[in-house]
C-alpha cells in the first residue's frame, strides 16, 4: 500500500513542480515560436501518458496487492490488448513526430532574404565578420592567423577586403532581418547558443555549419558555448545586441573592414615616446612603475593588451567601478589620447622598452600557487609569457602587488563588471576558483617565480 | 536444434571441481566466483565514480566555497565518473556480473562454454580499471575532456590530462573491449550451445534473453570504439590526422591537417548508442522476471517481450545521429533519426505497458524487490518520456546541451538501471549467500533512494528548460539566469550527498547479512527458474550435482488454475503436478509451447 502511495505523492509532486516552478523557457527572441510549440506538444501528449500510465499503476497495486486466499489471473497473452496499445502509441509518436519534422524543415531551410554573419569560436573566445557590401565572405585560412589578421583572412582575395571584422564578442543585429549564421571554429568544437533564439548549433574546425534565425524582440542576450571546449568553456561567454537598423548601422560603421585592418599604418614610436611623457609622471620614465603611487611597471606587456587596457580606460569599461579608485586614477588619464591611432602610438612606444626586473613583494606556498596556476597556464602559458591568440597578456615580470589586486578586483567584480567588458568577465568567471586571499598570494607567489 | 548432452555425463562434472583456495576464489574458473569478482570490482570503481560526482556537486551548488575544487578538477571529475559509471560500473556489473551468474544456472548448464576464456576476462576487466584509475596518479591527471573524449580538445592543450590521461583512458578502453569480447563471445556461446534438455529459446527467462541480446549487440558495437580508440591514440602519440584537421591552438598553427571530428562522433556514437541499451536490455530481462515473481503471475505478452527486446536491439544501431543532431553534421540526417528514434519508442513501451499488465489481476506481494520494481516502473516512464523530447530533432533544439539531457539520462540510464540492479540484489542474493538480506534495511534504502534521486534529477529537467547549459564549472552573471535557478542548484547537491549516503545502508546490508542474515533455504521467493531449483544453495562448482535439469515448460507457469500451489517450477513434469481435487488443471504453458 505505502508504495501506491508513495507513487502518487511522485506524481502529484511532479504535476505541482511542473506548473508551480518559477524556470520554464526565457521568453522567445526570435521567430522559433513553432519550436516551442513541438515542445508543448509533446508535454501535453506525454503528460497524459504519464499520469494515465502511473494512475494505472497506482490502482493496479491497490487493488491487486497481496492478500489472504487471492490467486493471480492465468492469462499469458492477449493479442487484442497488444494491437490496441501499438496503435494507440503509434497514434501518439506520430502526434508528436509529425509537427516536430515539420518544424525541422524550417529550421533547416534558410530563406533568400536572410543576411549572413559569420561566427569564429576559439579557445574561449567569439569573434564575427559581416560580408560588406559585395555579400560575400572572403577566403580563410589556419595559416594565416596572426595578432594582426586574427581570421586568418586572405590577402590577396577581393572579396575579403570589404569584410568587416568584429574581435570582440560582442554581435550587434537588426530586429526582423532573417540571419544565417555560418559558424566557424579555429580549433576546437564549440557551439553557438543564444537560450532566446532556441536554435543552436555547433561550431566544427575544417567544417562550414549553419544556423538561420530572424532575431524578433529588441535587447542584450547572452551567448553561451555549449559544446565543451576545454577548461575555460563556462567562460567562453559573449553578446548578442538585438537592435533597430539605424542603430545596428551606427554599430557597424565602427568597425574596420579588412581593407582597412591591412592599411593601418605602422605605429610611430616617436610619436608615442611624447605622448608617454604624461605617463611617465606615475610610471616612471622607463615604464618600470612606482608601487607608492599605485602605478604598475608596464614593460613586459603585449602591445594589443595595452591598447586594449587603454581603450577600456577611456570609454569606461575599466576604472569606473566605485571600488576601484586606483582605475579611477587612470580613466582621465586615458582620454588624453585623442584617437585609436594615438592609442596604438603609445602601446607600441611601452612595448618597445626594455623590459626590467620587477621587486618581489608577497611570498606564499609556491606548490600550491603551481597547482592553481594549471588552469592559468592555458591562457596565459606556462612560462606566463602570454598568448596572443587566448588574448591572455603575460604575468611573467610583472609587479606582483598589481596582480594580486587585480585577481582581489576581478574576484570581488570590481574590475570586469561592466557589461561591455567581455574580455574581463572571463577572468571574473576564472578567478572565482580562488575562494581566498592565501589562494591569490599563493598563485602570484607561483608566478614570481617564472 | 541441436542438443550438445556433453555435460551430461558423469566424468565431465570433475572437470568443474576447484583444487585449491586460489582455484577456487582467486583464479576460478566457476562463472559464480567470477559473476562475484566482476561485480565487487564494478562496486568499487562505481563507489569512486559516485565520489566524483560528490566532488562535481560540491561546486554545482556552491561555487565559491571549495578551493580544492579547479576548472581542470572539475572536468576531470565530470569525464571519469561519465565514463566509470557507463562503462566500469553499469556494462561490466550487468554483463559481467548478472551476465556470468545467470546465464549457466538460468539455461541450466554447469558453466560457462569457455571457463577459462571467462576467467581471463575477469582479470583483463580488472586491468582495464587499474589503468583507469592509474590515471588519477599521474602527473596531468585524468583526461577532463567530458566522457565522449571529442576530439580535437581531448588531446590538445587547454583540456586537462591531454597527453597522459587520455593516453591511459583509451588503452584501458581497449583493455576492457578486450575483456567484453571474451565474455562476450562466452555468454552468446552459452546461452547458443548449453542450454539443458528441454529448454527451448522460447522458454527461457526473459533476464536470459535481455543480457543475451545485449551481449550481442555489444560484440557488434564494441569494435566500432575499439577502432576509434586506436585511431584516437594514434592521431594522439604519432600525430596521426584521422579526426584532427588544421587548427590553431594556443596561437600557432598544429601539425594536424586534414581529419574529420564529426567521424570521431559517429563513430562514438555508433558505439555509443547500442551502449543504452547494452545496459537496458539486461535491466529490462532482469525487471520481467522479478515482476513475475513478486506478482505470482506470468509475464504478459512474452513472445511480445522477447521480439520487442529483438527490434529494440536491431533499431538500436540505425539510432546514434540523435546524440548529434546539434553537431553540425548534414541537417537532412535529422529527418531520418528523429524518425527511426521515435520508433524504437514504440516497442520500448509496449514492454512498459506488459509489466505494468503483469501485475494487474496479479497477487503483488510487496517485497523489497518488488518495491525496486516499481520504483523502476515509475522511473523509467519519467525517464522514456523525457527521451521522446530529445529524440524529436526539433524538440532538441533548445534543450541540447542543457541540464534537461542531464536529467533524462540520469533518470533513464542511471536511475532506472540502478534500482534494476538494487533489485536484483536483493532478489539473487539469498541464492548467492544462502541468506536474506534485511528486509527492514532494504525498505529504508529504497524509500530514501527512491524519493532522493527523484529530488536530484526532476529539477534539473526544468533547470535546463530555462537554459542552464551543462559542463558549466560555474554559471557566473547572465541575464537569463535568476538566483532561484542557483539555489535549486544547492538543493539538488544536498539531495545528491544524502542518496550518497543512504547507500551506506545498502552495503552495511550487503557485509551484515552475509553471516547474520535468515537462512533463505533454497527457493525462498517461489520461483520457477532454475537457479532456485540447485541441490545446494549457494550451488557448487558444477550447479547441478550428477544430473542436469530437464526443463517441461515456460520459466512463467505461477498460478496456473488447478494446480494446487502457485507456481510451478520449470523442472517439474506436467505428470508431477500437485492439482487441487477436481479441478480443471490443464497443464500450464509447459503442454503447449
Amino acid at each position: 500500500m505505502g508504495i501506491a502511495v508513495g507513487i502518487l505523492v511522485l506524481v502529484v509532486i511532479t504535476v505541482l513542480f511542473h506548473f508551480l516552478s518559477p524556470w520554464w523557457f526565457t521568453p522567445l527572441a526570435a521567430d522559433w515560436a513553432s519550436i516551442d510549440l513541438t515542445v508543448d506538444i509533446t508535454f501535453w501528449v506525454t503528460g497524459v501518458v504519464f499520469i494515465a500510465l502511473n494512475g494505472f499503476l497506482i490502482w493496479v497495486i491497490i487493488r491487486y496487492r497481496h492478500r489472504q486466499g487471492q490467486k493471480a489471473h492465468y492469462e499469458p497473452e492477449s493479442k487484442k490488448l497488444e494491437w490496441w496499445l501499438t496503435i494507440v502509441t503509434s497514434v501518439g509518436v506520430i502526434a508528436m513526430l509529425a509537427p516536430g519534422l515539420w518544424v525541422w524543415a524550417r529550421i533547416i531551410e534558410v530563406p533568400d532574404d536572410a543576411a549572413v554573419v559569420e561566427v569564429v569560436g576559439q579557445q574561449w573566445h567569439w569573434s564575427f565578420r559581416f560580408p560588406g557590401e559585395d555579400g560575400v565572405l572572403g577566403q580563410v585560412d589556419i595559416g594565416l592567423m596572426t595578432v594582426d589578421n586574427p581570421l586568418g583572412l586572405k590577402p590577396d582575395d577581393p572579396a575579403g577586403q570589404d569584410d568587416i571584422l568584429i574581435t570582440n564578442p560582442e554581435l550587434h543585429l537588426t530586429i526582423n532581418q532573417p540571419y544565417k549564421f555560418v559558424l566557424r571554429s579555429k580549433d576546437v568544437l564549440h557551439n553557438f547558443t543564444v537560450p532566446q533564439f532556441r536554435v543552436k548549433m555547433d561550431l566544427i574546425p575544417g567544417m562550414v555549419p549553419y544556423v538561420w534565425l530572424k532575431p524578433t524582440r529588441p535587447g542584450r542576450f547572452d551567448i553561451m558555448c555549449e559544446e565543451l571546449c576545454g577548461i575555460a568553456h563556462f567562460a567562453m561567454r559573449g553578446v548578442v545586441v538585438v537592435e533597430e537598423k539605424a542603430a545596428f548601422e551606427d554599430w557597424l560603421a565602427g568597425y574596420p573592414t579588412f581593407a582597412e585592418v591591412l592599411a593601418r599604418p605602422t605605429p610611430t614610436l616617436a610619436a608615442g615616446k611624447a605622448s608617454y611623457a604624461v605617463c611617465s609622471a606615475c610610471h616612471g620614465a622607463s615604464g618600470e612603475g612606482n608601487e607608492m603611487l599605485n602605478a604598475p611597471k608596464l614593460t613586459g606587456l603585449q602591445p594589443w593588451y595595452l591598447e586594449r587596457q587603454l581603450m577600456n580606460f577611456k570609454h569606461g569599461l575599466r576604472g569606473g567601478d566605485p571600488g576601484d579608485a586606483f582605475g579611477a586614477q587612470m580613466a582621465p588619464m586615458a582620454a588624453v589620447l585623442a584617437d585609436d591611432a594615438a592609442i596604438a602610438n603609445v602601446a607600441a612606444y611601452i612595448a618597445s622598452l626594455p623590459d626590467s626586473e620587477s621587486r618581489k613583494t608577497i611570498s606564499g606556498d609556491t606548490a600550491r600557487g603551481e597547482k592553481i596556476y594549471t588552469t592559468c597556464l592555458s591562457c596565459h602559458g606556462s612560462g606566463g609569457q602570454g598568448i596572443w591568440s587566448q588574448n591572455a597578456p603575460a604575468l611573467k615580470g610583472a609587479d606582483d602587488w598589481y596582480l594580486a589586486r587585480q585577481l582581489e578586483n576581478y574576484r570581488q567584480g570590481i574590475r570586469g563588471a561592466h557589461p561591455q567588458d567581455l574580455y574581463g568577465k572571463q577572468m571574473t568567471l576564472i578567478s572565482g576558483m580562488l575562494r581566498d586571499e592565501q589562494a591569490i598570494r599563493d598563485v602570484v607567489a607561483y608566478i614570481n617565480t617564472l | 536444434m541441436a542438443y550438445v548432452a556433453l555435460a551430461d555425463r558423469d566424468h565431465e562434472q570433475h572437470l568443474h571441481d576447484p583444487q585449491t583456495f586460489v582455484t577456487k576464489y582467486i583464479w576460478s574458473q566457476d562463472h559464480k566466483v567470477i559473476a562475484i569478482q566482476y561485480s565487487l570490482t564494478a562496486i568499487a570503481v562505481g563507489l569512486v565514480a559516485l565520489g566524483l560526482s560528490l566532488i562535481m556537486r560540491l561546486q554545482l551548488g556552491f561555487p565559491d566555497t571549495f578551493s580544492f575544487i579547479s576548472p581542470d578538477e572539475y572536468y576531470q571529475a565530470i569525464t571519469m565518473h561519465g565514463m566509470i559509471m557507463v562503462i566500469y560500473l553499469l556494462t561490466a556489473l550487468l554483463l559481467g556480473g548478472f551476465g556470468n551468474y545467470l546465464i549457466p544456472l538460468m539455461c541450466g548448464a554447469r558453466d560457462m562454454v569457455f571457463p577459462f576464456m571467462n576467467m581471463v576476462s575477469y582479470w583483463v576487466y580488472l586491468l582495464s580499471v587499474i589503468v583507469l584509475c592509474a590515471s588519477f596518479f599521474i602527473s596531468g591527471g585524468p583526461t577532463g575532456a567530458g566522457w565522449t573524449l571529442y576530439p580535437p580538445q581531448v588531446i590538445l592543450p587547454g583540456t586537462p590530462g591531454n597527453n597522459g590521461g587520455i593516453v591511459l583512458m583509451l588503452l584501458s578502453l581497449v583493455l576492457f573491449i578486450v575483456a567484453f569480447t571474451m565474455g562476450g563471445l562466452n555468454y552468446v556461446t552459452t546461452v547458443l550451445q548449453a542450454r539443458c534438455r528441454g529448454m527451448t529459446l522460447m522458454r527461457m527467462p526473459l533476464s536470459v534473453w535481455g543480457i543475451f541480446v545485449a551481449t550481442i549487440l555489444g560484440l557488434l558495437a564494441f569494435p566500432a570504439l575499439l577502432v576509434t580508440g586506436i585511431m584516437l591514440l594514434l592521431d594522439s602519440v604519432l600525430g596521426t590526422s584521422f579526426f584532427m584537421p588544421a587548427l590553431l591552438s594556443m596561437g600557432e598553427v598544429s601539425e594536424h591537417s586534414g581529419g574529420s571530428p564529426i567521424l570521431f562522433q559517429h563513430l562514438f556514437w555508433f558505439f555509443g548508442h547500442p551502449e543504452v541499451y547494452i545496459v537496458a536490455l539486461p535491466a529490462f530481462g532482469v525487471i520481467s522476471d522479478l515482476v513475475a515473481v513478486h506478482a505470482r503471475k506470468n509475464i504478459f505478452g512474452y513472445r511480445m517481450m522477447v521480439w520487442a527486446i529483438l527490434a529494440i536491439g536491431i533499431i538500436s544501431f540505425i539510432v546514434w545521429a540523435h546524440h548529434m543532431y546539434v553537431s553540425g553534421m548534414n541537417p537532412y540526417f535529422g529527418f531520418f533519426f528523429a524518425t527511426t528514434t521515435l520508433i524504437i519508442a514504440i516497442p520500448t513501451a509496449l514492454k512498459v505497458y506488459n509489466w505494468v499488465l503483469t501485475l494487474w489481476r496479479g497477487d503483488i506481494h510487496l517485497t523489497v524487490p518488488m518495491l525496486f520494481v516499481i520504483g523502476f516502473i515509475f522511473t523509467f516512464i519519467n525517464g522514456g518520456i523525457t527521451g521522446l523530447f530529445l529524440g524529436n530533432v526539433a524538440v532538441d533544439m533548445p534543450l541540447s546541451d542543457t541540464y534537461f539531457v542531464i536529467g533524462h539520462f540520469h533518470m533513464v540510464m542511471g536511475v532506472s538501471p540502478i534500482l534494476v540492479i538494487f533489485g536484483a540484489i536483493y532478489h539473487w542474493y539469498p541464492k548467492i549467500t544462502g541468506r536474506m538480506l534485511n528486509d527492514r534495511l532494504g525498505r529504508i534504502h529504497f524509500w530514501l533512494t527512491l524519493f532522493g534521486t527523484y529530488a536530484i534529477y526532476l529539477p534539473m529537467h526544468y533547470l535546463g528548460i530555462l537554459g542552464l547549459p551543462r559542463r558549466y564549472y560555474a554559471m557566473g552573471d547572465t541575464s537569463f539566469i535568476p538566483d532561484s535557478a542557483q539555489a535549486m542548484n544547492a538543493g539538488i547537491s544536498i539531495a545528491a550527498f544524502f542518496v550518497a549516503a543512504v547507500q551506506l545502508i545498502f552495503l552495511f546490508n550487503l557485509f551484515w547479512s552475509r553471516t547474520r542474515g535468515k537462512p533463505s533455504g533454497g527457493n525462498p521467493w517461489k520461483a520457477t527458474t532454475l537457479e532456485w531449483q540447485t541441490p545446494q544453495t549457494p550451488p557448487v562448482h558444477g550447479n547441478w550435482g550428477p544430473d542436469l535439469p530437464v526443463v517441461y515448460r515456460w520459466a512463467y507457469d505461477f498460478s496456473v488454475p488447478g494446480a494446487s500451489q502457485d507456481y510451478i517450477p520449470q523442472t517439474m513434469a506436467p505428470e508431477d503436478v500437485p492439482t487441487d481435487p477436481g479441478s480443471s488443471y490443464d497443464g500450464g504453458e509447459g503442454e503447449h509451447s
